[in-house]
């Protein structure tokens, strides 16, 4: 196990159907989850090679943390992403990590091709590579049930698997984690598909004895405790992420209609107050998790034949509803679901989906694109359209649907279009235009992702009030410290309970001798290896494009924004990334 | 009074397994899922509802009463005393017990409750309760 011993890494070769167990001594220093995953993308990584080509690693990666204190229930990926085809990062949770620790495993790299359709069951034993044939083509629902039946462990298992978006090589593809999670963002869906990799069933029966019982015991409780009995963290368990429909709204900060406003007319109709009236039917939490964030509503609609009613369950929360209800004029609760039931069953990234659409559906409008290539009618508001463009984009019929597969950096390449594209970094946009720090993190940040330095927080918390050496200067801590996090790799919602102290109080209670001093530096150190990894994918902050301009035509949380003020803290930040970096 | 646990309201369970991991840490000193005398199963992928099985603490165990070397006897109040020393690991008990809670370690010595109720300390929804059940 990570502090006790070596860095436990299980390598797997998909062309050979072989593996092996590396203990890696070397790795230690580096914690875990991200920062060993990066060390480990930085060996194995074919730089000259395009994304899906079989020699590129996908690499899995838990932290120290991970089943033994509470919330470190993620689980981090990093692979060269088939949609920027530059730094790939994502995360997914339920019981991913603690499937893994009792694997016994910290760290997964697979490699090669697998000559046939394929999945893997990954236990304390090692490896057993399965024919996946017959379930290969099914969707990520099917394909579950499939393999809960086939394979042991019940309650103890965690199941990744891709659906026909990550088959066809999709590069919005993401993966289907324990029906309820994903590795949504970047791709690895389609990286999955690339090795004719369906699925990994991950489980473990693993025990570790405890080797400070006290001081570890007391640490876990004070976590437990924070986590619990705080109302920062218990919105997550009330109404859940997607309470900030409405905030975010009232703040006039969601992205709405392909971002021609920044407000929903009938944000009422899609809330998370709604949707927990309306449908939820549980609450679930991920293995260690004592919060449970998940919300589970139920689509209940009538029989297409009319022979009475159906159901399915499906999982809610602010960034699907934002995709698939604001951004795309989705004004009802069942709406949003009929969409999202076809993009959870296909496999799609659905904060990239309804981006993608969204420009589509503006495309179409203007012109820019004519039905010839949609093939529906695309309107915003119509949601019938969009299920069948969503199964387009899964399995392409057309160059159009194939193109806007690929992103939309690559689609206003060929199609034009690119002021109203709400890329960032080359990355959909999450749903946040809350101001400077969100436009300006997403951009910069190592995944482009609104969660690589949360600058959308930091324009919440100061409305505008703060100097551009401030807002410069968190979005680069904030990182950094992050960095620090996901090598834990604990859930971002209780990074609030895990501040420097607490975390350096917990490390040592397992054992290491750290202090939050050291985490700092440590934090640099990760992100400094993502941008050398970065930089040899062939991205640096010199060549950043300015937003595109619908970024500027719509006011955000802070009002209009300006292209030059942009401008300017795009230079302030390049100017301090790299002394803040070696620092 | 004799204290157990009671599984009080399953509905609210969310499946976050703070129990299990409570038992295996401050019980059995282990970081696992396994080393618990409380389990929370899905019946069948995360649509299903969880069922939560722990001893119930008999009176009149029969899980003692399969015992052939003593290592287990019936405690006063319901439930069961466990003594590892005269243990000999024959599985007479799991086979007994009539809700099936009694699994194995990795040495083969069956994982008993010991109504400590830290599992219920744990549980955020209060599925489970620690109780008084009797004289
Ligand atoms: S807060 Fe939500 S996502 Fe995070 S660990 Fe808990 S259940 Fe999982
Ligand atoms: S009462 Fe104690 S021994 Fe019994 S299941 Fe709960 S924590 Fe484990
Ligand atoms: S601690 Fe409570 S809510 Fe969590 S799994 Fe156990 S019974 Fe369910």
């Amino acid at each position: 196990m990570i502090l006790e011993g070596p860095v436990n890494v299980l390598k797997i070769d998909l062309e050979s159907s072989s593996w092996k167990l590396e203990e890696r001594e070397d790795l230690v220093g580096w914690l875990g989850g991200v920062g060993v995953a990066t060390q480990l993308f930085m060996e194995e990584a074919a730089w000259d090679k395009p994304p899906l080509a079989p020699e590129q690693p996908i690499i899995f990666a838990i932290g120290p943390f991970s089943g033994i204190y509470p919330l470190a229930t993620k689980v981090v990926a990093v692979f060269r992403s088939p949609l920027t085809e530059e730094w790939g990062e994502s995360y997914a949770g339920m019981r991913a990590a603690i499937a893994l620790r009792f694997a016994g495993y910290d760290a997964v790299v697979i490699k090669g091709k697998a000559p046939r359709p394929t999945y893997l069951v990954i236990d304390e034993k090692g490896v057993a590579f399965k024919d996946a044939r017959g379930v290969w083509g099914l969707d990520t629902e099917e394909t579950g049930r499939l393999l809960r039946e086939f394979e042991g462990g019940r309650g103890r298992r965690s199941i990744w698997r891709i659906g026909p978006a990550g088959e066809n090589l999709v590069p919005l593809a993401g993966v289907n984690v324990d029906t309820y999670r994903h590795f949504g963002r970047l791709g690895l869906g389609a990286l999955l598909g690339s090795k004719n990799l369906k699925a990994l069933v991950v489980l473990g029966n693993r025990s570790y004895p405890i080797k400070n019982p006290t001081a570890y015991n007391r640490v876990y409780e004070k976590i437990y405790r924070a986590v619990v009995g705080t109302p920062l963290l218990s919105k997550y368990h009330y109404i859940g992420t997607a309470e900030n429909i409405l905030a975010l709204n009232a703040q006039g900060s969601l992205p709405t209609l392909n971002l021609k406003a920044s407000r929903f007319e009938k944000a009422e109709e899609v809330s998370g107050e709604r949707f927990g009236r309306e449908s939820l039917f549980r609450i679930l939490a991920c293995a260690g998790c004592p919060l449970g964030c998940i919300h589970v509503g139920v689509y209940r609609r009538p029989h297409p034949k009319g022979a009475g009613y159906i159901s399915t369950t499906l999982a809610y929360d602010y960034e699907p509803i934002y995709a698939l209800g604001p951004m795309l004029g989705l004004d009802a609760v069942d709406k949003v679901y009929a969409l999202l039931r076809e993009v959870e069953a296909s496999g799609l990234d659905v904060i990239s989906t309804g981006v993608v659409l969204a420009w589509a559906t503006e495309a179409l409008e203007r012109g820019v694109v004519s039905e010839k290539e949609t093939l529906v009618p695309l309107r915003f508001g119509a949601v019938e359209s969009y299920i069948q463009a969503t199964q387009y984009l899964a399995q392409p019929p057309n160059d159009f649907y194939r193109a806007l597969g690929r992103g939309l950096r690559y689609a206003t390449r060929i199609y034009g279009g690119e002021d109203f594209a709400l890329i960032l970094g080359g990355h959909e946009m999450a749903g946040y235009h809350t101001g400077y720090a969100f436009l300006l993190g997403q951009s910069v940040g190592a995944r482009h992702s609104h969660l690589c330095n949360a600058g959308y927080s930091f324009d919440q918390t100061r409305k505008g009030d703060y100097t551009p050496e401030e807002l410069v200067q968190y979005l680069l801590e904030e990182e950094a410290w992050r960095n620090v996090l996901n090598s834990l790799v604990i859930c971002l919602f209780a990074r609030k309970a895990y501040t420097p102290e607490v975390t350096a109080e917990a490390l040592q209670a397992l054992g290491r001798e750290t202090d939050p001093q050291e985490l700092m530096i440590l934090g640099r150190k990760i992100l400094r290896q993502k941008w050398e990894a970065k930089k040899r994918l062939g991205y640096t902050l010199d060549q950043i494009p300015l937003p595109p301009r619908r970024y500027f035509e719509t006011p955000s949380g802070q009002g209009l924004l300006d292209p030059e003020t942009y401008a300017a803290l795009l230079k302030l930040y390049r100017e301090k990334f790299a002394s803040f970096l070696n620092a | 009074m004799a204290r157990a646990i009671r599984v009080k309201d399953p509905d609210r369970c969310i499946g976050c397994y703070s129990c299990m991991l409570a038992c295996a840490r401050l019980v059995h000193r282990s970081h696992s899922l396994t080393k618990s005398a409380i389990r929370v199963q899905t019946r069948g992928g995360l649509q299903s509802k969880w069922g939560i099985d722990v001893c119930r603490a008999c009176p009149d165990a029969p899980c003692a009463e399969a015992c052939p070397t003593g290592a287990l006897t019936p405690r006063a109040g319901g439930g069961v005393i466990w003594r590892r020393n005269k243990c000999s690991r024959c599985g007479n008990c799991a086979n007994a017990c009539v809700l099936r809670v009694i699994h194995f370690d990795e040495e083969g010595y069956p994982i008993i409750c010991l109504y400590c109720g830290h599992c219920a300390r744990f549980c955020p929804q209060e599925v489970i309760v620690w109780e008084e059940i009797g004289p």
